[in-house]
């Protein structure tokens, strides 16, 4: 056993600092993080302007063929990336779905013109993607979608709705899975495009989160003209496409969101209970050192995750166990952080509560994280049957016709 | 990077758990709840035979010559298997404090013995209710003759001589006592695993050896600390094993028409139990690593490891005769060795509160540092 990179591991480790260190600052913990999902045209001017600095530098799209602009590297270089830019002050990544899922998904199934048009303009930033699954009736159970897309001539008309398409607002492109035949069962009847997000037909309108901002939409469709080139995959096999977009998620997971476990041990020094700090009363103890179990657990677990890719093998299913464990957390700490406050806890103002207000921010974003791709119980559900092996629940729609089940759509 | 177990530590683990599956069927561990059977005794002589009991020991004096490695992979095989067989106290807690703090002649004298199967010894810590400190050491080492009693002592009926904690005139040490010489009294104790046979022992003027080594409290807790890393392993092992009995079991009951497997709340409740011995195992091989590597690592990765590693035994056995239902609740049924097993490795050196309050100790020093 050894945590030692491999020469060039530590080459390309180097290599990845250097560039950081000319480029950007460290990271400070102590300044209030940026608040979830909050991306204004300021931040996203910033976010553009890095992006497009890291791909001039090779440091986008690590694993992506040259070909198509990216550094031809390993999963392992990704991960020392991601690990690197961890500890620099960047700006919040609005690339991920985009360069994360739909670029990757349109690699798999999109012709070479369309390639060569688009990949290398959203690799430097310049252009951004979303990921139109979700509908108000189908999320959790996305292959019951009702967002009909009609063949009309050489073409295709979309017609219906999307919600909770993180980005839209300012996305240029999208994945978009709608239904093609209603006829035949709802895996087997649905068709994967990439849209224009500012075509004629389609309109945006942002939804104002409960934690404050309005990082995600809903999106119309009205009459929504797309030519058949925009298909990916043939007609009829959108499930198949989906499922590589879904595939595609980052393969690391980053650190875990904030407040985590650093950042309550750094509250429980720095506030009092009966005049000692909270950090030597017993009962904060007993609790910081379970979530310190769990997220040392998490990070070792990662270590193994690597292990597996630095030996060409496949990962297990750590991102699900990182992503149970890390949204259930977050909202756990999140409120004890507020139980130590006392009774300041409910004060979210970012002048007056301690960190800037990092525990109230954290507890409005964290039902987010329980729900955002995938939920805690569709994720038990992925464990229980994909690792565990246990049987699938009896489905009654599954070989129905998608129209006969569907009233209630 | 390579966070993972050497080839040679792979092999060894399909060695040994073919070999228990074979010699520790569910069977042998459930006799053993009534009185130790021959075949347990057999099994920790075949396990000398094998080289188990030298792993880790210096070479010199009968060990083995594998490392901490090799510790970890049978402590955890031994945790799958429910081997009734003193491993933790015999091989990681009182041979390894001859190892680490006899003096040459006592090495020289026990540790060939030990690792061969010839003799056994136990460890004496705990005197009764309270966490491991200095302050809970209340048997006395006066002019080479312990007065005190101690208990739990695992293996403390058979062993031949105990490491047995005391207060001299400087603080605690420890002392090798001759079990079955005089001024010492054991009387079996019901204990809630007792396919692990316990003992009170009392000592009246016992004669006592000194290991020079264990000078102080500190002495001490790098013991448990070492010893912590094996036990977190023999945890994993056992939560491992309860967890894929309760998946076997929930793929061929069936009620309402379907396994009972396909409900959501069997399934979310395993998937838990999944994620929880995933967690456990990444920290116990953090241990692993830093019981081999990094000496100023080991506090705060063994209580990590221990926590995580006891609370995921509990979690699976619990669940696993849940997941049973009235089946599970039975003596014949396999499930509550599996509970009684997890109890007792928690309480083994202290209970999760102690390790909790250690791992917060260590973190702050980190931290500091
Ligand atoms: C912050 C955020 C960003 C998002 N961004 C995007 C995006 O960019 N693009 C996109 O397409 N979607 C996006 N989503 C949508 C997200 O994928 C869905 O919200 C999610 O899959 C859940 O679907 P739902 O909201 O319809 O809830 P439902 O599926 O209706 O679930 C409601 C409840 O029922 C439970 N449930 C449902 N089915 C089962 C089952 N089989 N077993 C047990 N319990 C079940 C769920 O766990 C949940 O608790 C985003 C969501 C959030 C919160």
């Amino acid at each position: 056993m050894d945590f030692d990179d491999t020469p060039d591991e530590a080459a390309f480790r180097a290599e990845a600092r250097a560039f950081l260190d000319a480029n950007r600052p460290r990271k400070d913990r102590a300044r209030a993080a940026p608040r979830y999902g909050e991306v204004d045209a300021a931040e996203l001017a910033r976010a553009k302007a890095w992006q497009a600095r890291k791909a001039a530098a090779g440091f986008a799209g690590i694993t992506w063929p040259r070909e198509w602009g990216g550094r031809g590297g390993s999963p392992m270089q990704q991960i020392i990336w991601n690990q690197e830019e961890a500890g620099y002050d960047v700006p919040y990544d609005v690339f991920l779905i985009g360069l994360g899922m739909c670029i990757p998904t349109l690699m798999a199934y999109a012709g070479r013109p369309v390639l060569e048009r688009y990949v290398r303009p959203a690799l430097r930033g310049e252009e951004i993607w979303c990921q139109l699954f979700s509908e108000p009736a189908a999320g959790s159970d996305v292959a019951g979608l009702c967002t009909r897309a009609e063949r009309n001539g050489e073409d295709w008309v979309v017609n219906g709705q999307k919600v909770w398409t993180s980005g839209a607002h300012f996305c240029d492109f999208g994945l978009l899975l709608a239904r093609s035949d209603p006829a035949v069962p709802k895996h087997a009847g649905l068709t994967a495009f990439w849209i224009d997000m500012k075509a004629p037909g389609v309109e945006v309108r942002p939804i104002h989160q409960m934690s404050g901002g309005s990082h995600f939409n809903e999106v119309f469709f009205t009459d929504l003209r797309l030519a058949d080139r925009q298909r990916l995959g043939a007609p009829g096999q959108g499930w198949k496409v989906a499922l590589t977009t879904l595939m595609n998620e980052r393969l690391a997971v980053g650190e875990p969101r904030r407040p985590d476990i650093h950042d309550l041990i750094a509250l429980a020094r720095a506030v009092a209970i009966d005049g000692r700090p909270a950090i030597a009363d017993p009962a904060v103890r007993l609790k910081i050192a379970e979530w310190w179990a769990d997220s040392a657990g998490l990070a070792y677990t990662r270590f193994r995750t690597m292990t597996a890719l630095s030996r060409g093998q496949t990962p297990g299913p750590e991102n699900a166990i990182a992503k149970v464990v890390n949204a259930a957390r977050l909202q756990a700490i999140a409120a004890y952080g507020m139980d130590l406050l006392g009774q300041a806890g409910a004060i979210a103002d970012p002048a007056l509560a301690p960190m800037a207000g990092l525990f109230q921010d954290g507890l409005l974003a964290a039902p987010g994280q329980r729900i955002a791709g995938g939920t805690d119980e569709i994720l038990r559900n992925i464990i229980a049957e994909r690792v565990l092996g246990l049987p699938a629940e009896p489905r009654v729609d599954k070989d129905m016709p998608f129209n006969r089940h569907a009233p209630a759509r | 990077m390579n966070f993972a177990f050497s080839d040679d530590s792979r092999l060894l683990r399909d060695q040994a758990r073919r070999f228990l599956a074979e010699r520790c069927p569910a069977s042998l561990v459930r006799a053993a709840l009534d009185a130790a059977p021959p075949q347990a005794a057999a099994l920790w002589r075949e396990m000398a035979g094998l080289g188990w009991l030298g792993v880790g020991l210096p070479e010199a004096h009968g060990g083995a010559g594998l490392g901490a490695e090799a510790l970890c992979v049978l402590a955890e095989e031994l945790g799958r298997a429910l081997a009734p067989v003193p491993f933790l106290s015999g091989r990681c807690l009182a041979a390894e404090a001859i190892a680490q703090c006899g003096s040459p002649a006592q090495q020289a004298a026990w540790l060939p013995r030990l690792a061969a199967g010839e003799a056994t010894a136990a460890f004496a810590l705990a005197e009764g209710a309270g966490d491991p400190s200095p302050g809970a050491i209340r048997a006395r080492l006066r002019n080479g003759r312990i007065d005190g009693t101690k208990l739990p002592v695992a293996d403390g009926m058979n062993a031949d001589i105990a490491v047995i904690a005391a207060q001299d005139a400087d603080g605690p040490v420890l002392a090798l006592v001759d079990l079955a010489g005089p001024g010492v009294e054991r009387q079996p104790m019901a204990m809630i695993d007792p396919s692990l046979p316990h003992a009170n022992v009392t000592c009246r003027a016992a004669p006592a050896e000194r290991l020079p080594g264990a000078a102080g409290w500190n002495a001490i807790a790098a013991l448990l600390d070492r010893a912590a890393v094996p036990a977190a392993f023999a945890a994993l092992g056992g939560a491992s094993a309860a967890l894929e009995m309760a998946v076997a079991y929930a793929k061929e009951r069936h009620a309402f028409g379907r396994a009972i497997g396909s409900f959501q709340a069997i399934k979310h409740k395993l998937a838990d139990v999944y994620v929880a011995v995933e967690l456990a195992r990444s920290n116990a091989w953090y241990a692993c690593w830093a019981l081999e590597r990094d000496a100023g690592a080991l506090p705060l990765a063994a209580a990590t490891a221990k926590v995580s590693a006891d609370a995921a035994f509990f979690q699976a056995a619990k669940e696993n005769i849940q997941t049973h239902g009235g089946i599970g609740f039975t003596w014949d049924a396999d499930p509550h060795l599996f509970y009684r097993r997890a109890m007792l490795l928690a309480h083994a050196l202290g209970g999760p509160r102690f390790w909790k309050e250690r791992m917060m100790a260590a973190l702050e020093t980190a931290n500091a540092a």
